[in-house]
Protein backbone atom coordinates (compact mmCIF):
# COMPACT_ATOMS: atom_id res chain seq x y z
CA UNK A 1 0.00 0.00 0.00
CA UNK A 2 1.35 2.87 -1.19
CA UNK A 3 1.56 6.40 1.62
CA UNK A 4 -1.54 7.93 0.12
CA UNK A 5 -4.05 5.03 0.78
CA UNK A 6 -2.72 5.16 4.03
CA UNK A 7 -3.74 8.17 4.84
CA UNK A 8 -6.90 8.27 2.84
CA UNK A 9 -7.79 5.48 5.45
CA UNK A 10 -6.61 7.76 8.47
CA UNK A 11 -9.13 10.50 7.56
CA UNK A 12 -12.42 9.97 9.61
CA UNK A 13 -14.84 10.40 6.70
CA UNK A 14 -13.49 7.21 5.06
CA UNK A 15 -13.25 5.64 8.03
CA UNK A 16 -16.65 5.81 9.62
CA UNK A 17 -18.48 3.79 6.98
CA UNK A 18 -15.60 1.11 7.30
CA UNK A 19 -16.01 1.22 10.83
CA UNK A 20 -19.86 0.96 11.07
CA UNK A 21 -19.89 -2.17 8.29
CA UNK A 22 -17.27 -3.83 11.08
CA UNK A 23 -19.60 -3.10 14.58
CA UNK A 24 -22.14 -6.16 13.88
CA UNK A 25 -19.60 -8.69 13.32
CA UNK A 26 -17.91 -8.14 16.31
CA UNK A 27 -20.62 -6.93 18.23
CA UNK A 28 -22.06 -10.51 17.54
CA UNK A 29 -18.94 -12.32 17.84
CA UNK A 30 -18.56 -10.85 21.11
CA UNK A 31 -22.15 -11.78 22.18
CA UNK A 32 -21.94 -15.39 21.17
CA UNK A 33 -18.43 -15.50 22.52
CA UNK A 34 -19.61 -14.55 25.88
CA UNK A 35 -22.94 -17.04 25.72
CA UNK A 36 -20.35 -19.77 25.16
CA UNK A 37 -17.51 -18.69 27.64
CA UNK A 38 -20.12 -18.32 30.33
CA UNK A 39 -21.35 -21.58 29.51
CA UNK A 40 -18.31 -23.69 30.37
CA UNK A 41 -17.21 -21.03 32.85
CA UNK A 42 -20.33 -21.93 35.20
CA UNK A 43 -21.72 -25.28 33.96
CA UNK A 44 -19.13 -27.51 31.84
CA UNK A 45 -15.57 -26.45 33.95
CA UNK A 46 -15.68 -29.11 36.63
CA UNK A 47 -14.92 -27.82 40.69
CA UNK A 48 -11.97 -27.03 41.70
CA UNK A 49 -10.55 -28.96 44.34
CA UNK A 50 -8.87 -26.33 45.96
CA UNK A 51 -11.19 -22.79 45.86
CA UNK A 52 -14.95 -24.86 45.27
CA UNK A 53 -16.70 -23.19 42.66
CA UNK A 54 -15.29 -19.41 44.31
CA UNK A 55 -12.78 -19.77 41.13
CA UNK A 56 -14.99 -20.03 38.98
CA UNK A 57 -15.25 -15.76 38.95
CA UNK A 58 -11.14 -16.08 37.30
CA UNK A 59 -13.43 -16.77 33.82
CA UNK A 60 -14.31 -13.32 33.82
CA UNK A 61 -11.57 -11.68 36.01
CA UNK A 62 -8.22 -12.83 33.67
CA UNK A 63 -10.04 -11.79 30.53
CA UNK A 64 -11.09 -8.12 32.13
CA UNK A 65 -7.66 -8.09 33.51
CA UNK A 66 -5.62 -8.90 30.05
CA UNK A 67 -8.20 -6.64 28.40
CA UNK A 68 -7.65 -3.84 30.73
CA UNK A 69 -3.80 -3.61 30.18
CA UNK A 70 -3.89 -4.55 26.76
CA UNK A 71 -6.46 -1.89 25.86
CA UNK A 72 -4.15 1.06 27.30
CA UNK A 73 -1.52 -0.45 25.26
CA UNK A 74 -3.26 0.48 22.16
CA UNK A 75 -4.93 3.60 23.86
CA UNK A 76 -0.99 4.78 24.12
CA UNK A 77 -0.12 3.50 20.84
CA UNK A 78 -2.66 5.63 19.15
CA UNK A 79 -1.16 8.44 21.21
CA UNK A 80 2.08 7.97 19.97
CA UNK A 81 0.67 7.86 16.47
CA UNK A 82 -1.18 11.10 16.53
CA UNK A 83 2.12 13.04 18.02
CA UNK A 84 4.23 11.41 15.52
CA UNK A 85 1.93 12.22 12.55
CA UNK A 86 -0.99 14.64 13.77
CA UNK A 87 -3.45 12.59 11.95
CA UNK A 88 -6.93 13.39 13.74
CA UNK A 89 -8.16 9.86 13.71
CA UNK A 90 -5.18 8.33 15.52
CA UNK A 91 -6.03 11.54 18.51
CA UNK A 92 -10.06 9.96 18.18
CA UNK A 93 -9.14 6.29 18.80
CA UNK A 94 -6.91 7.01 21.73
CA UNK A 95 -9.83 8.76 23.23
CA UNK A 96 -12.49 6.06 22.53
CA UNK A 97 -10.28 3.48 24.00
CA UNK A 98 -10.34 5.53 27.06
CA UNK A 99 -13.73 4.54 28.80
CA UNK A 100 -13.85 1.02 27.94
CA UNK A 101 -10.38 0.53 29.46
CA UNK A 102 -11.45 2.00 32.67
CA UNK A 103 -14.65 -0.40 32.52
CA UNK A 104 -12.39 -3.35 31.87
CA UNK A 105 -10.09 -2.20 34.63
CA UNK A 106 -13.25 -1.25 36.96
CA UNK A 107 -14.14 -5.06 36.22
CA UNK A 108 -11.19 -6.83 36.76
CA UNK A 109 -10.98 -5.06 40.27
CA UNK A 110 -14.60 -5.37 41.19
CA UNK A 111 -14.45 -9.46 40.77
CA UNK A 112 -10.92 -10.03 41.95
CA UNK A 113 -12.32 -8.50 45.28
CA UNK A 114 -15.37 -10.27 45.26
CA UNK A 115 -12.71 -13.64 44.46
CA UNK A 116 -10.18 -12.38 47.02
CA UNK A 117 -12.87 -12.57 49.81
CA UNK A 118 -13.39 -16.55 50.12
CA UNK A 119 -10.64 -17.30 48.90
CA UNK A 120 -7.95 -14.72 50.93
CA UNK A 121 -10.31 -13.45 53.67
CA UNK A 122 -10.44 -9.88 52.16
CA UNK A 123 -11.83 -8.08 49.80
CA UNK A 124 -8.75 -6.22 49.50
CA UNK A 125 -5.32 -6.06 49.96
CA UNK A 126 -2.31 -3.15 49.29
CA UNK A 127 -0.15 -5.88 47.29
CA UNK A 128 1.83 -4.69 43.96
CA UNK A 129 -0.30 -6.31 41.69
CA UNK A 130 -3.36 -4.82 43.27
CA UNK A 131 -2.33 -1.24 44.04
CA UNK A 132 -0.93 -0.97 40.21
CA UNK A 133 -3.77 -2.71 39.04
CA UNK A 134 -6.02 0.51 40.94
CA UNK A 135 -3.18 3.09 39.50
CA UNK A 136 -4.53 2.19 36.16
CA UNK A 137 -7.84 3.24 36.50
CA UNK A 138 -6.71 6.09 38.14
CA UNK A 139 -4.72 6.80 34.84
CA UNK A 140 -7.81 5.81 32.83
CA UNK A 141 -9.79 8.49 34.44
CA UNK A 142 -7.31 10.93 34.37
CA UNK A 143 -7.02 10.51 30.63
CA UNK A 144 -11.05 11.10 30.46
CA UNK A 145 -10.88 14.30 33.10
CA UNK A 146 -8.03 15.51 31.67
CA UNK A 147 -10.23 15.75 28.24
CA UNK A 148 -13.24 17.10 29.56
CA UNK A 149 -11.03 19.83 31.49
CA UNK A 150 -9.79 21.10 28.22
CA UNK A 151 -12.02 23.19 25.82
CA UNK A 152 -9.93 23.42 22.54
CA UNK A 153 -10.06 19.45 21.01
CA UNK A 154 -6.63 19.86 19.83
CA UNK A 155 -4.55 20.92 22.88
CA UNK A 156 -6.83 18.18 24.98
CA UNK A 157 -5.49 15.59 22.34
CA UNK A 158 -2.10 16.51 22.50
CA UNK A 159 -2.02 16.15 26.59
CA UNK A 160 -3.88 13.43 26.76
CA UNK A 161 -1.43 11.74 24.06
CA UNK A 162 1.19 12.70 26.48
CA UNK A 163 -0.44 11.53 29.80
CA UNK A 164 -1.02 7.99 27.66
CA UNK A 165 2.77 7.53 27.09
CA UNK A 166 3.67 8.19 30.50
CA UNK A 167 1.28 6.42 32.28
CA UNK A 168 2.19 3.52 30.35
CA UNK A 169 4.98 1.95 32.39
CA UNK A 170 2.35 1.03 34.82
CA UNK A 171 1.31 -1.95 32.23
CA UNK A 172 4.59 -3.58 32.60
CA UNK A 173 4.59 -2.89 36.16
CA UNK A 174 1.50 -4.82 36.62
CA UNK A 175 2.23 -7.48 34.52
CA UNK A 176 5.25 -8.46 36.04
CA UNK A 177 4.41 -7.38 39.58
CA UNK A 178 3.85 -10.77 40.56
CA UNK A 179 7.44 -12.02 39.89
CA UNK A 180 9.27 -8.70 41.28
CA UNK A 181 7.54 -8.72 44.22
CA UNK A 182 5.91 -11.10 47.14
CA UNK A 183 2.24 -10.48 46.61
CA UNK A 184 -0.83 -12.00 47.66
CA UNK A 185 -2.38 -12.07 44.33
CA UNK A 186 -0.99 -15.24 42.22
CA UNK A 187 1.26 -15.79 39.56
CA UNK A 188 0.86 -15.93 36.14
CA UNK A 189 -2.64 -18.50 35.61
CA UNK A 190 -1.28 -18.53 31.92
CA UNK A 191 2.04 -19.04 30.24
CA UNK A 192 3.04 -19.67 26.72
CA UNK A 193 6.04 -21.42 27.58
CA UNK A 194 5.01 -23.70 30.53
CA UNK A 195 2.76 -26.49 30.68
CA UNK A 196 -0.84 -25.51 31.45
CA UNK A 197 -1.32 -25.56 35.34
CA UNK A 198 -5.30 -26.32 34.92
CA UNK A 199 -7.61 -28.45 33.15
CA UNK A 200 -8.25 -27.99 29.61
CA UNK A 201 -11.84 -26.75 30.12
CA UNK A 202 -11.21 -23.80 32.28
CA UNK A 203 -8.22 -23.02 30.03
CA UNK A 204 -10.44 -23.09 27.16
CA UNK A 205 -13.54 -21.60 28.76
CA UNK A 206 -11.13 -18.63 29.94
CA UNK A 207 -9.31 -17.99 26.25
CA UNK A 208 -13.42 -17.56 25.03
CA UNK A 209 -13.88 -15.33 27.69
CA UNK A 210 -10.56 -13.40 26.74
CA UNK A 211 -11.66 -13.42 22.85
CA UNK A 212 -15.31 -12.45 24.53
CA UNK A 213 -13.24 -9.34 26.08
CA UNK A 214 -11.56 -8.59 22.88
CA UNK A 215 -14.50 -8.32 20.07
CA UNK A 216 -16.58 -6.34 22.84
CA UNK A 217 -13.69 -3.86 23.18
CA UNK A 218 -13.25 -3.49 19.75
CA UNK A 219 -16.96 -3.06 18.95
CA UNK A 220 -17.56 -0.54 21.16
CA UNK A 221 -14.17 1.32 20.55
CA UNK A 222 -15.45 1.46 16.96
CA UNK A 223 -19.00 2.42 18.03
CA UNK A 224 -17.69 5.28 20.39
CA UNK A 225 -14.77 6.70 17.80
CA UNK A 226 -18.19 7.15 15.05
CA UNK A 227 -19.84 8.98 17.68
CA UNK A 228 -16.68 11.18 18.80
CA UNK A 229 -16.10 12.24 14.46
CA UNK A 230 -20.02 13.03 14.64
CA UNK A 231 -19.47 15.57 18.08
CA UNK A 232 -15.92 16.74 16.51
CA UNK A 233 -16.66 17.28 12.96
CA UNK A 234 -20.17 18.14 12.81
CA UNK A 235 -20.83 21.17 10.54
CA UNK A 236 -18.55 19.43 8.18
CA UNK A 237 -19.42 18.52 4.86
CA UNK A 238 -19.05 14.89 4.99
CA UNK A 239 -21.20 14.56 8.06
CA UNK A 240 -23.76 16.72 6.70
CA UNK A 241 -24.37 14.27 3.59
CA UNK A 242 -24.63 11.04 6.23
CA UNK A 243 -27.88 9.40 6.19
CA UNK A 244 -28.29 9.18 9.62
CA UNK A 245 -27.41 13.28 9.46
CA UNK A 246 -30.24 14.08 6.80
CA UNK A 247 -33.13 11.80 7.78
CA UNK A 248 -35.58 12.91 10.47
CA UNK B 1 -30.41 -26.77 39.19
CA UNK B 2 -30.62 -25.27 43.19
CA UNK B 3 -26.85 -26.90 43.70
CA UNK B 4 -25.91 -24.86 40.31
CA UNK B 5 -27.36 -21.12 41.61
CA UNK B 6 -26.04 -22.22 44.91
CA UNK B 7 -22.27 -22.67 43.39
CA UNK B 8 -20.93 -24.52 46.58
CA UNK B 9 -22.03 -21.96 48.72
CA UNK B 10 -20.14 -18.74 46.80
CA UNK B 11 -23.59 -18.22 45.45
CA UNK B 12 -22.67 -14.27 46.26
CA UNK B 13 -19.12 -14.12 44.95
CA UNK B 14 -20.39 -15.94 41.76
CA UNK B 15 -23.39 -14.01 40.87
CA UNK B 16 -22.23 -11.20 42.25
CA UNK B 17 -19.12 -10.94 39.21
CA UNK B 18 -21.22 -12.47 36.48
CA UNK B 19 -24.07 -10.01 37.68
CA UNK B 20 -21.70 -6.56 38.21
CA UNK B 21 -19.95 -7.48 34.45
CA UNK B 22 -23.36 -7.77 32.67
CA UNK B 23 -24.76 -4.77 34.52
CA UNK B 24 -21.63 -2.26 33.64
CA UNK B 25 -21.16 -3.56 30.49
CA UNK B 26 -25.33 -2.75 29.50
CA UNK B 27 -24.88 0.63 31.46
CA UNK B 28 -22.16 1.51 28.87
CA UNK B 29 -24.03 0.42 25.58
CA UNK B 30 -27.17 2.30 26.85
CA UNK B 31 -24.90 4.97 27.76
CA UNK B 32 -22.98 5.22 24.47
CA UNK B 33 -26.66 4.79 22.51
CA UNK B 34 -27.78 8.17 24.19
CA UNK B 35 -24.60 9.80 23.29
CA UNK B 36 -24.70 8.97 19.54
CA UNK B 37 -28.50 10.15 19.89
CA UNK B 38 -26.96 13.23 20.97
CA UNK B 39 -24.17 13.76 18.75
CA UNK B 40 -26.57 12.85 15.98
CA UNK B 41 -28.87 15.70 16.90
CA UNK B 42 -26.19 18.34 17.06
CA UNK B 43 -24.88 17.39 13.81
CA UNK B 44 -28.30 17.80 12.35
CA UNK B 45 -29.01 21.10 14.00
CA UNK B 46 -25.49 22.23 12.55
CA UNK B 47 -25.57 20.98 8.85
CA UNK B 48 -25.19 24.02 6.52
CA UNK B 49 -29.01 23.50 5.17
CA UNK B 50 -30.46 23.66 8.85
CA UNK B 51 -28.03 26.73 9.32
CA UNK B 52 -30.12 28.36 6.32
CA UNK B 53 -32.90 27.44 7.33
CA UNK B 54 -32.51 29.08 10.68
CA UNK B 55 -31.58 31.79 9.31
CA UNK B 56 -34.05 32.66 7.10
CA UNK B 57 -36.81 31.58 9.84
CA UNK B 58 -35.35 34.69 11.91
CA UNK B 59 -34.90 37.11 9.05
Amino acid sequence: MTSSSWYRYSSPATFYPIAGRLIPWFGWAAAVMAAIGTWIGLAIAPTDFQQGDAYRIIFIHVASAWMSMFMYVVMAAWSALFLGFNTRLSAMMAQAMAPTGALMTLIALVTGSLWGKPTWGTYWAWDARMTSELILLFLYMGVIALRNAIDDPRRADRACAVLSLVGVINVPIIYYSVKWWNTLHQGSSVSLTAAPKMAMTMLTGMLIMALAAWFYAIAVALYRVRVIMLERERGSAWVGELQEVKSR
Amino acid sequence: MNEFFAMGGYAFFVWGSFGATAFVVVVEMVALRARRRRALDEARLATPDSLTAATQGVL
